[in-house]
Protein backbone atom coordinates (compact mmCIF):
# COMPACT_ATOMS: atom_id res chain seq x y z
CA UNK A 1 0.00 0.00 0.00
CA UNK A 2 1.31 3.45 -0.92
CA UNK A 3 2.00 5.70 2.07
CA UNK A 4 2.61 9.43 1.74
CA UNK A 5 2.94 12.48 3.95
CA UNK A 6 0.19 14.47 2.26
CA UNK A 7 -2.84 13.13 0.43
CA UNK A 8 -4.72 15.63 -1.72
CA UNK A 9 -8.13 15.08 -3.21
CA UNK A 10 -8.87 17.22 -6.24
CA UNK A 11 -6.42 18.29 -8.95
CA UNK A 12 -7.93 21.71 -9.57
CA UNK A 13 -6.12 24.97 -8.83
CA UNK A 14 -6.27 24.49 -5.04
CA UNK A 15 -5.17 20.85 -5.05
CA UNK A 16 -2.29 21.29 -7.48
CA UNK A 17 -1.06 24.39 -5.62
CA UNK A 18 -1.23 22.45 -2.34
CA UNK A 19 0.81 19.67 -3.92
CA UNK A 20 3.43 22.12 -5.16
CA UNK A 21 3.92 23.63 -1.70
CA UNK A 22 3.91 20.35 0.21
CA UNK A 23 6.40 18.80 -2.24
CA UNK A 24 8.60 21.92 -2.18
CA UNK A 25 8.72 21.59 1.62
CA UNK A 26 10.02 18.05 1.23
CA UNK A 27 6.83 16.01 1.70
CA UNK A 28 5.80 13.01 -0.34
CA UNK A 29 2.47 13.83 -1.99
CA UNK A 30 -0.32 11.80 -3.60
CA UNK A 31 -2.79 13.85 -5.66
CA UNK A 32 -6.10 12.30 -6.69
CA UNK A 33 -8.73 13.38 -9.16
CA UNK A 34 -11.62 11.49 -10.70
CA UNK A 35 -11.01 13.18 -14.03
CA UNK A 36 -8.21 12.22 -16.41
CA UNK A 37 -7.32 15.82 -17.22
CA UNK A 38 -5.70 17.82 -14.41
CA UNK A 39 -6.71 21.42 -13.74
CA UNK A 40 -10.27 21.09 -12.46
CA UNK A 41 -12.49 23.79 -13.89
CA UNK A 42 -9.47 25.81 -15.08
CA UNK A 43 -9.34 23.70 -18.23
CA UNK A 44 -12.64 25.30 -19.28
CA UNK A 45 -11.57 28.87 -18.55
CA UNK A 46 -10.51 30.00 -22.01
CA UNK A 47 -10.63 33.71 -21.09
CA UNK A 48 -7.82 35.81 -19.70
CA UNK A 49 -7.84 36.30 -15.93
CA UNK A 50 -7.59 39.74 -14.45
CA UNK A 51 -6.23 41.09 -11.20
CA UNK A 52 -2.56 41.55 -10.44
CA UNK A 53 0.48 40.20 -12.27
CA UNK A 54 1.47 37.94 -9.35
CA UNK A 55 -1.90 36.28 -9.80
CA UNK A 56 -1.31 35.77 -13.51
CA UNK A 57 -3.56 38.55 -14.80
CA UNK A 58 -3.82 38.39 -18.59
CA UNK A 59 -3.20 34.64 -18.70
CA UNK A 60 -5.96 32.28 -19.79
CA UNK A 61 -7.17 29.73 -17.22
CA UNK A 62 -6.27 26.80 -19.47
CA UNK A 63 -2.67 28.05 -19.55
CA UNK A 64 -2.58 28.48 -15.75
CA UNK A 65 -3.70 24.87 -15.31
CA UNK A 66 -0.92 23.68 -17.59
CA UNK A 67 1.74 25.73 -15.78
CA UNK A 68 0.66 24.55 -12.33
CA UNK A 69 0.54 20.93 -13.42
CA UNK A 70 3.97 21.06 -15.04
CA UNK A 71 5.41 22.52 -11.84
CA UNK A 72 3.78 19.86 -9.65
CA UNK A 73 5.07 17.09 -11.91
CA UNK A 74 8.60 18.48 -11.83
CA UNK A 75 8.48 18.40 -8.02
CA UNK A 76 7.65 14.71 -7.94
CA UNK A 77 4.00 14.93 -6.90
CA UNK A 78 2.52 11.44 -7.45
CA UNK A 79 -0.65 11.81 -9.44
CA UNK A 80 -3.62 9.50 -9.56
CA UNK A 81 -5.71 10.96 -12.35
CA UNK A 82 -8.89 9.12 -13.20
CA UNK A 83 -9.14 7.82 -9.63
CA UNK A 84 -12.14 8.91 -7.59
CA UNK A 85 -11.66 8.86 -3.83
CA UNK A 86 -14.87 7.49 -2.38
CA UNK A 87 -13.79 6.73 1.18
CA UNK A 88 -11.74 8.32 3.94
CA UNK A 89 -10.97 6.50 7.18
CA UNK A 90 -8.78 7.55 10.05
CA UNK A 91 -5.96 5.12 10.78
CA UNK A 92 -3.17 4.99 13.37
CA UNK A 93 -0.79 6.65 10.92
CA UNK A 94 -3.22 9.26 9.62
CA UNK A 95 -5.85 8.58 7.00
CA UNK A 96 -6.66 5.79 4.63
CA UNK A 97 -7.97 6.89 1.23
CA UNK A 98 -9.96 4.48 -0.87
CA UNK A 99 -10.13 5.22 -4.57
CA UNK A 100 -11.79 3.64 -7.55
CA UNK A 101 -10.99 3.93 -11.23
CA UNK A 102 -13.60 6.32 -12.63
CA UNK A 103 -13.78 4.70 -16.03
CA UNK A 104 -13.16 0.96 -15.94
CA UNK A 105 -15.19 0.07 -19.03
CA UNK A 106 -12.12 -0.50 -21.18
CA UNK A 107 -9.97 -2.09 -18.47
CA UNK A 108 -9.34 -5.82 -18.60
CA UNK A 109 -7.10 -7.14 -15.83
CA UNK A 110 -5.82 -4.03 -14.10
CA UNK A 111 -6.92 -3.40 -10.48
CA UNK A 112 -9.79 -0.93 -10.35
CA UNK A 113 -9.45 0.02 -6.70
CA UNK A 114 -6.59 1.40 -4.68
CA UNK A 115 -5.87 2.35 -1.07
CA UNK A 116 -3.31 4.97 -0.07
CA UNK A 117 -2.44 6.09 3.45
CA UNK A 118 -1.61 9.73 4.11
CA UNK A 119 -0.41 11.34 7.34
CA UNK A 120 -2.35 14.50 6.53
CA UNK A 121 -5.16 15.15 4.10
CA UNK A 122 -6.14 18.15 2.01
CA UNK A 123 -9.66 18.28 0.63
CA UNK A 124 -9.64 20.34 -2.55
CA UNK A 125 -12.84 18.84 -3.87
CA UNK A 126 -14.16 22.01 -5.51
CA UNK A 127 -17.77 22.88 -6.04
CA UNK A 128 -20.96 21.71 -7.64
CA UNK A 129 -23.54 23.78 -9.49
CA UNK A 130 -26.79 24.68 -7.77
CA UNK A 131 -29.86 23.74 -9.72
CA UNK A 132 -32.91 25.96 -10.03
CA UNK A 133 -36.18 24.12 -9.84
CA UNK A 134 -38.78 25.22 -12.40
CA UNK A 135 -41.39 23.33 -14.38
CA UNK A 136 -39.62 21.17 -16.95
CA UNK A 137 -36.18 21.56 -15.39
CA UNK A 138 -35.44 17.84 -15.75
CA UNK A 139 -35.96 17.82 -19.54
CA UNK A 140 -32.95 16.94 -21.67
CA UNK A 141 -31.60 20.28 -22.87
CA UNK A 142 -31.75 21.88 -19.42
CA UNK A 143 -28.25 21.77 -17.96
CA UNK A 144 -25.84 23.52 -15.71
CA UNK A 145 -23.94 26.40 -17.29
CA UNK A 146 -20.77 24.52 -16.40
CA UNK A 147 -22.02 21.47 -18.30
CA UNK A 148 -22.46 23.50 -21.48
CA UNK A 149 -19.05 25.06 -20.93
CA UNK A 150 -17.46 21.62 -20.51
CA UNK A 151 -19.11 20.34 -23.67
CA UNK A 152 -18.05 23.35 -25.73
CA UNK A 153 -14.54 24.00 -24.42
CA UNK A 154 -13.26 20.58 -23.40
CA UNK A 155 -15.10 18.24 -25.77
CA UNK A 156 -15.56 20.74 -28.58
CA UNK A 157 -19.21 19.81 -29.00
CA UNK A 158 -22.16 22.19 -29.02
CA UNK A 159 -24.67 20.91 -26.42
CA UNK A 160 -27.36 22.80 -28.34
CA UNK A 161 -27.61 25.41 -31.06
CA UNK A 162 -29.57 28.08 -29.15
CA UNK A 163 -29.38 28.72 -25.43
CA UNK A 164 -31.26 30.68 -22.79
CA UNK A 165 -28.97 31.47 -19.84
CA UNK A 166 -30.55 31.74 -16.40
CA UNK A 167 -28.47 33.88 -14.07
CA UNK A 168 -26.23 36.89 -14.69
CA UNK A 169 -23.52 36.24 -12.14
CA UNK A 170 -19.97 35.79 -13.40
CA UNK A 171 -20.58 32.18 -14.39
CA UNK A 172 -23.69 33.04 -16.41
CA UNK A 173 -21.99 35.95 -18.15
CA UNK A 174 -18.67 34.24 -18.88
CA UNK A 175 -20.23 30.97 -20.05
CA UNK A 176 -22.62 32.90 -22.32
CA UNK A 177 -19.59 34.41 -24.03
CA UNK A 178 -17.85 31.02 -24.25
CA UNK A 179 -20.96 29.54 -25.88
CA UNK A 180 -20.97 32.37 -28.42
CA UNK A 181 -17.34 31.61 -29.19
CA UNK A 182 -18.35 27.99 -29.82
CA UNK A 183 -20.89 29.16 -32.39
CA UNK A 184 -23.98 28.80 -30.21
CA UNK A 185 -26.73 31.40 -30.38
CA UNK A 186 -27.43 32.84 -26.93
CA UNK A 187 -31.00 34.18 -27.00
CA UNK A 188 -30.85 36.07 -23.71
CA UNK A 189 -29.41 36.09 -20.21
CA UNK A 190 -32.07 36.28 -17.50
CA UNK A 191 -31.49 37.64 -14.01
CA UNK A 192 -34.24 37.62 -11.40
CA UNK A 193 -32.56 40.37 -9.37
CA UNK A 194 -32.90 43.97 -10.54
CA UNK A 195 -29.15 44.19 -11.24
CA UNK A 196 -26.58 41.76 -12.60
CA UNK A 197 -24.47 39.86 -10.09
CA UNK A 198 -21.28 39.54 -12.14
CA UNK A 199 -18.60 42.04 -13.10
CA UNK A 200 -19.49 44.82 -15.51
CA UNK A 201 -16.62 43.92 -17.82
CA UNK A 202 -18.13 40.49 -18.49
CA UNK A 203 -21.62 41.94 -18.97
CA UNK A 204 -20.23 44.50 -21.43
CA UNK A 205 -18.78 41.76 -23.65
CA UNK A 206 -22.20 40.08 -23.76
CA UNK A 207 -24.02 43.31 -24.48
CA UNK A 208 -21.59 44.28 -27.23
CA UNK A 209 -22.34 40.92 -28.88
CA UNK A 210 -25.99 41.96 -28.98
CA UNK A 211 -27.27 39.54 -26.34
CA UNK A 212 -29.99 41.05 -24.17
CA UNK A 213 -29.43 40.80 -20.41
CA UNK A 214 -32.94 40.88 -18.97
CA UNK A 215 -32.83 41.85 -15.29
CA UNK A 216 -35.94 41.33 -13.14
CA UNK A 217 -36.78 38.39 -15.40
CA UNK A 218 -37.00 34.70 -14.68
CA UNK A 219 -37.98 31.44 -16.28
CA UNK A 220 -41.51 30.11 -15.72
CA UNK A 221 -41.03 26.79 -17.42
CA UNK A 222 -39.09 24.80 -19.96
CA UNK A 223 -41.22 23.85 -22.95
CA UNK A 224 -41.15 20.46 -24.64
CA UNK A 225 -42.12 16.88 -23.83
CA UNK A 226 -39.07 14.80 -24.80
CA UNK A 227 -36.50 17.59 -24.78
CA UNK A 228 -36.37 21.38 -24.64
CA UNK A 229 -38.08 23.19 -27.49
CA UNK A 230 -38.39 26.59 -25.85
CA UNK A 231 -38.83 28.51 -22.62
CA UNK A 232 -41.58 30.59 -21.09
CA UNK A 233 -40.15 33.62 -19.33
CA UNK A 234 -41.67 36.57 -17.46
CA UNK A 235 -40.78 39.75 -15.70
CA UNK A 236 -40.68 39.37 -11.91
CA UNK A 237 -41.45 41.75 -9.05
CA UNK A 238 -38.93 42.53 -6.29
CA UNK A 239 -40.03 39.33 -4.49
CA UNK A 240 -39.22 37.40 -7.68
CA UNK A 241 -42.89 36.58 -8.34
CA UNK A 242 -43.86 36.59 -12.03
CA UNK A 243 -45.85 39.66 -13.13
CA UNK A 244 -48.90 38.45 -15.01
CA UNK A 245 -49.23 39.67 -18.56
CA UNK A 246 -45.45 39.82 -19.07
CA UNK A 247 -45.01 36.15 -20.03
CA UNK A 248 -43.45 35.42 -23.38
CA UNK A 249 -42.06 32.45 -25.23
CA UNK A 250 -38.45 32.17 -26.34
CA UNK A 251 -37.47 29.62 -28.97
CA UNK A 252 -34.35 27.78 -27.80
CA UNK A 253 -33.24 24.16 -27.73
CA UNK A 254 -31.28 24.49 -24.50
CA UNK A 255 -31.55 26.21 -21.13
CA UNK A 256 -28.47 26.75 -18.99
CA UNK A 257 -28.71 27.27 -15.25
CA UNK A 258 -26.12 29.54 -13.68
CA UNK A 259 -27.62 29.67 -10.21
CA UNK A 260 -24.41 29.71 -8.25
CA UNK A 261 -22.13 27.09 -6.77
CA UNK A 262 -21.83 25.29 -3.49
CA UNK A 263 -18.85 23.54 -1.93
CA UNK A 264 -18.54 19.85 -2.60
CA UNK A 265 -18.58 18.57 0.98
CA UNK A 266 -19.22 14.85 0.55
CA UNK A 267 -15.80 13.58 1.61
CA UNK A 268 -15.54 16.19 4.38
CA UNK A 269 -18.80 14.90 5.85
CA UNK A 270 -17.62 11.32 5.48
CA UNK A 271 -14.39 12.17 7.30
CA UNK A 272 -16.37 13.69 10.17
CA UNK A 273 -15.57 17.36 9.56
CA UNK A 274 -18.15 19.69 11.06
CA UNK A 275 -19.96 21.88 8.55
CA UNK A 276 -21.43 25.37 8.84
CA UNK A 277 -23.90 27.17 6.58
CA UNK A 278 -22.64 30.39 5.09
CA UNK A 279 -24.74 32.06 2.41
CA UNK A 280 -21.95 34.37 1.18
CA UNK A 281 -19.67 31.39 0.54
CA UNK A 282 -22.26 29.27 -1.27
CA UNK A 283 -23.90 27.29 1.54
CA UNK A 284 -22.64 24.40 3.66
CA UNK A 285 -18.88 24.10 3.99
CA UNK A 286 -16.39 22.51 6.38
CA UNK A 287 -15.60 24.74 9.34
CA UNK A 288 -11.91 25.68 9.21
CA UNK A 289 -9.47 28.05 10.87
CA UNK A 290 -7.13 30.56 9.21
CA UNK A 291 -4.62 27.69 8.75
CA UNK A 292 -7.39 25.96 6.75
CA UNK A 293 -7.49 23.04 9.20
CA UNK A 294 -10.97 21.57 9.64
CA UNK A 295 -12.47 20.33 12.91
CA UNK A 296 -10.71 17.00 12.28
CA UNK A 297 -7.03 17.34 13.16
CA UNK A 298 -4.84 16.72 10.16
CA UNK A 299 -7.54 17.39 7.55
CA UNK A 300 -7.30 20.68 5.67
CA UNK A 301 -9.59 22.24 3.11
CA UNK A 302 -8.81 24.66 0.28
CA UNK A 303 -10.34 26.34 -2.74
CA UNK A 304 -14.04 26.19 -3.53
CA UNK A 305 -14.36 23.27 -1.09
CA UNK A 306 -13.63 25.85 1.63
CA UNK A 307 -16.25 28.30 0.34
CA UNK A 308 -16.99 29.56 -3.16
CA UNK A 309 -14.53 32.14 -4.44
CA UNK A 310 -12.31 32.29 -7.51
CA UNK A 311 -9.43 30.34 -9.04
CA UNK A 312 -6.81 32.85 -7.86
CA UNK A 313 -7.95 32.58 -4.24
CA UNK A 314 -8.14 28.80 -4.64
CA UNK A 315 -4.47 28.73 -5.67
CA UNK A 316 -3.38 30.79 -2.65
CA UNK A 317 -5.52 28.73 -0.28
CA UNK A 318 -4.08 25.57 -1.77
CA UNK A 319 -0.55 26.86 -1.24
CA UNK A 320 -1.36 27.70 2.38
CA UNK A 321 -2.95 24.30 3.08
CA UNK A 322 -0.02 22.49 1.45
CA UNK A 323 2.55 24.39 3.45
CA UNK A 324 0.65 24.24 6.75
CA UNK A 325 0.26 20.46 6.30
CA UNK A 326 4.02 20.19 5.67
CA UNK A 327 4.79 22.33 8.74
CA UNK A 328 2.55 20.13 10.89
CA UNK A 329 4.85 17.24 9.89
CA UNK A 330 7.95 19.01 11.12
CA UNK A 331 8.91 21.16 8.11
CA UNK A 332 8.38 24.29 10.18
CA UNK A 333 11.58 26.29 9.74
CA UNK A 334 11.87 30.09 9.57
CA UNK A 335 11.87 30.10 5.74
CA UNK A 336 8.54 28.28 5.56
CA UNK A 337 7.09 30.62 8.16
CA UNK A 338 8.06 33.66 6.02
CA UNK A 339 6.70 31.95 2.93
CA UNK A 340 3.40 31.33 4.69
CA UNK A 341 3.14 35.00 5.70
CA UNK A 342 3.61 35.98 2.05
CA UNK A 343 0.78 33.69 0.94
CA UNK A 344 -1.57 35.05 3.57
CA UNK A 345 -0.77 38.61 2.47
CA UNK A 346 -1.44 37.81 -1.17
CA UNK A 347 -4.71 36.12 -0.21
CA UNK A 348 -5.78 39.19 1.75
CA UNK A 349 -5.01 41.42 -1.20
CA UNK A 350 -7.14 39.19 -3.47
CA UNK A 351 -10.04 39.64 -1.07
CA UNK A 352 -9.31 43.33 -0.61
CA UNK A 353 -11.74 44.88 -3.09
CA UNK A 354 -15.22 46.22 -2.35
CA UNK A 355 -16.77 43.23 -4.14
CA UNK A 356 -15.26 40.94 -1.50
CA UNK A 357 -16.58 42.61 1.65
CA UNK A 358 -19.15 39.84 2.16
CA UNK A 359 -16.50 37.15 1.59
CA UNK A 360 -14.13 38.76 4.09
CA UNK A 361 -16.77 38.92 6.80
CA UNK A 362 -17.98 35.39 6.07
CA UNK A 363 -14.49 33.89 6.11
CA UNK A 364 -13.78 35.57 9.47
CA UNK A 365 -16.96 34.05 10.85
CA UNK A 366 -15.90 30.58 9.65
CA UNK A 367 -12.40 31.11 11.11
CA UNK A 368 -13.94 32.08 14.45
CA UNK A 369 -15.91 28.83 14.46
CA UNK A 370 -12.73 27.00 13.47
CA UNK A 371 -10.79 28.43 16.41
CA UNK A 372 -13.18 26.88 18.90
CA UNK A 373 -11.74 23.78 20.53
CA UNK A 374 -12.35 20.66 18.48
CA UNK A 375 -15.11 18.48 19.88
CA UNK A 376 -13.62 15.17 20.92
CA UNK A 377 -14.28 12.80 18.05
CA UNK B 1 -22.43 19.98 -34.05
CA UNK B 2 -18.75 19.81 -33.33
CA UNK B 3 -16.87 23.04 -32.80
CA UNK B 4 -14.46 22.66 -35.72
CA UNK B 5 -12.99 26.15 -35.55
CA UNK B 6 -12.67 28.08 -32.34
CA UNK B 7 -11.39 31.64 -31.98
CA UNK B 8 -9.30 30.76 -28.91
CA UNK B 9 -8.80 27.00 -29.08
CA UNK B 10 -8.11 26.84 -32.83
CA UNK B 11 -8.93 24.07 -35.28
CA UNK B 12 -10.15 20.77 -33.82
CA UNK B 13 -7.22 18.36 -34.14
CA UNK B 14 -7.71 15.11 -35.96
CA UNK B 15 -8.00 11.89 -33.99
CA UNK B 16 -8.93 8.32 -34.84
CA UNK B 17 -12.62 7.72 -35.28
CA UNK B 18 -14.37 4.90 -33.44
CA UNK B 19 -17.91 3.56 -33.82
CA UNK B 20 -20.54 3.32 -31.10
CA UNK B 21 -23.79 1.42 -31.42
CA UNK B 22 -26.55 3.41 -29.74
CA UNK B 23 -29.85 1.56 -29.49
CA UNK B 24 -28.83 -0.38 -32.56
CA UNK B 25 -27.74 2.65 -34.60
CA UNK B 26 -24.07 3.23 -35.39
CA UNK B 27 -22.64 6.66 -34.69
CA UNK B 28 -19.12 8.01 -35.01
CA UNK B 29 -17.09 9.12 -32.00
CA UNK B 30 -13.66 10.69 -31.59
CA UNK B 31 -11.29 8.33 -29.80
CA UNK B 32 -10.71 9.58 -26.25
CA UNK B 33 -13.86 11.64 -25.95
CA UNK B 34 -16.63 10.74 -23.54
CA UNK B 35 -19.71 8.84 -24.62
CA UNK B 36 -21.77 11.91 -23.67
CA UNK B 37 -19.74 14.12 -26.00
CA UNK B 38 -20.16 11.65 -28.85
CA UNK B 39 -23.92 11.50 -28.28
CA UNK B 40 -24.19 15.30 -28.22
CA UNK B 41 -22.20 15.51 -31.44
CA UNK B 42 -24.63 13.05 -33.00
CA UNK B 43 -27.59 15.11 -31.81
CA UNK B 44 -28.76 12.51 -29.30
CA UNK B 45 -30.10 14.27 -26.22
CA UNK B 46 -32.12 11.66 -24.35
CA UNK B 47 -29.88 9.37 -22.31
CA UNK B 48 -32.44 7.47 -20.30
CA UNK B 49 -36.02 7.40 -19.02
CA UNK B 50 -36.69 7.32 -15.30
CA UNK B 51 -37.81 3.92 -14.00
CA UNK B 52 -41.06 5.03 -12.31
CA UNK B 53 -42.40 8.07 -14.17
CA UNK B 54 -40.65 7.27 -17.44
CA UNK B 55 -39.60 10.86 -18.01
CA UNK B 56 -36.55 11.61 -20.17
CA UNK B 57 -33.19 12.72 -18.80
CA UNK B 58 -30.07 14.00 -20.51
CA UNK B 59 -26.73 15.54 -19.64
CA UNK B 60 -27.09 17.90 -16.69
CA UNK B 61 -23.67 18.44 -15.07
CA UNK B 62 -21.26 16.75 -17.52
CA UNK B 63 -18.64 16.22 -14.78
CA UNK B 64 -19.77 13.06 -13.04
CA UNK B 65 -21.66 14.65 -10.16
CA UNK B 66 -25.36 14.28 -10.96
CA UNK B 67 -25.68 10.84 -12.67
CA UNK B 68 -28.50 12.09 -14.92
CA UNK B 69 -26.61 11.00 -18.04
CA UNK B 70 -26.27 7.35 -16.98
CA UNK B 71 -26.94 4.71 -19.64
CA UNK B 72 -26.42 0.98 -20.13
CA UNK B 73 -22.99 0.37 -21.66
CA UNK B 74 -21.90 -3.08 -22.86
CA UNK B 75 -24.70 -4.51 -20.74
CA UNK B 76 -23.67 -2.74 -17.55
CA UNK B 77 -26.40 -0.47 -16.12
CA UNK B 78 -25.97 3.04 -14.69
CA UNK B 79 -22.75 4.00 -16.40
CA UNK B 80 -22.04 7.75 -16.26
CA UNK B 81 -21.61 8.59 -19.93
CA UNK B 82 -19.94 11.93 -19.13
CA UNK B 83 -17.10 10.13 -17.33
CA UNK B 84 -16.69 7.12 -19.61
CA UNK B 85 -14.59 7.20 -22.75
CA UNK B 86 -15.95 6.03 -26.06
CA UNK B 87 -14.34 2.81 -27.25
CA UNK B 88 -14.80 1.09 -30.57
CA UNK B 89 -17.95 -1.05 -30.91
CA UNK B 90 -19.33 -0.08 -27.50
CA UNK B 91 -22.97 -1.03 -27.18
CA UNK B 92 -24.96 1.84 -25.65
CA UNK B 93 -28.59 1.47 -24.64
CA UNK B 94 -31.16 3.98 -23.42
CA UNK B 95 -32.57 2.58 -20.14
CA UNK B 96 -36.34 2.11 -19.81
CA UNK B 97 -37.03 3.33 -23.31
CA UNK B 98 -39.51 0.62 -24.15
CA UNK B 99 -41.55 0.47 -20.97
CA UNK B 100 -43.85 3.26 -22.07
CA UNK B 101 -45.09 6.24 -20.13
CA UNK B 102 -47.00 5.57 -16.94
CA UNK B 103 -48.84 8.89 -16.79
Amino acid sequence: MTAVDVGIIGAGPAGIAAGIEAATAGCSVALFDGHLEPGGQLIKQIHRFFGSREHRAGVRGIRIAHELWTEAQSLGVQSFLGWEVFGVQSSPSGFRLHARLTDDMSVDDQPISKTVTARTLILATGAEEKAINFEGWTLPGVMGAGAAQTMANVWRVRPGESVLMIGAGNVGLIVSYHLLQAGIDVAAVLEAAPTIGGYGVHAAKISRAGIPILTSHSIIKALGTEHVTGALIAQVDPSWNPISGTERKIDVDSICIAGGLRSNTRLAKLAGCQLAFCRELGGWLPIHNAQLETTVKGIYVAGDAAGIEEASTAIEEGRIAGLVAARSLGRDDKASSDRLDGMKERLSSLRGGPFCEGIRVAKRRIFDLGEEPCPTA
Amino acid sequence: MRVQNHPILGVLHEVREVALVVDGVRIAAREGETIAAALAAAGIRIHRYTPKQSTPRGVFCAIGQCTDCAMTVNGRPNVRTCMTRAANEMIIETPNQSQGRLD
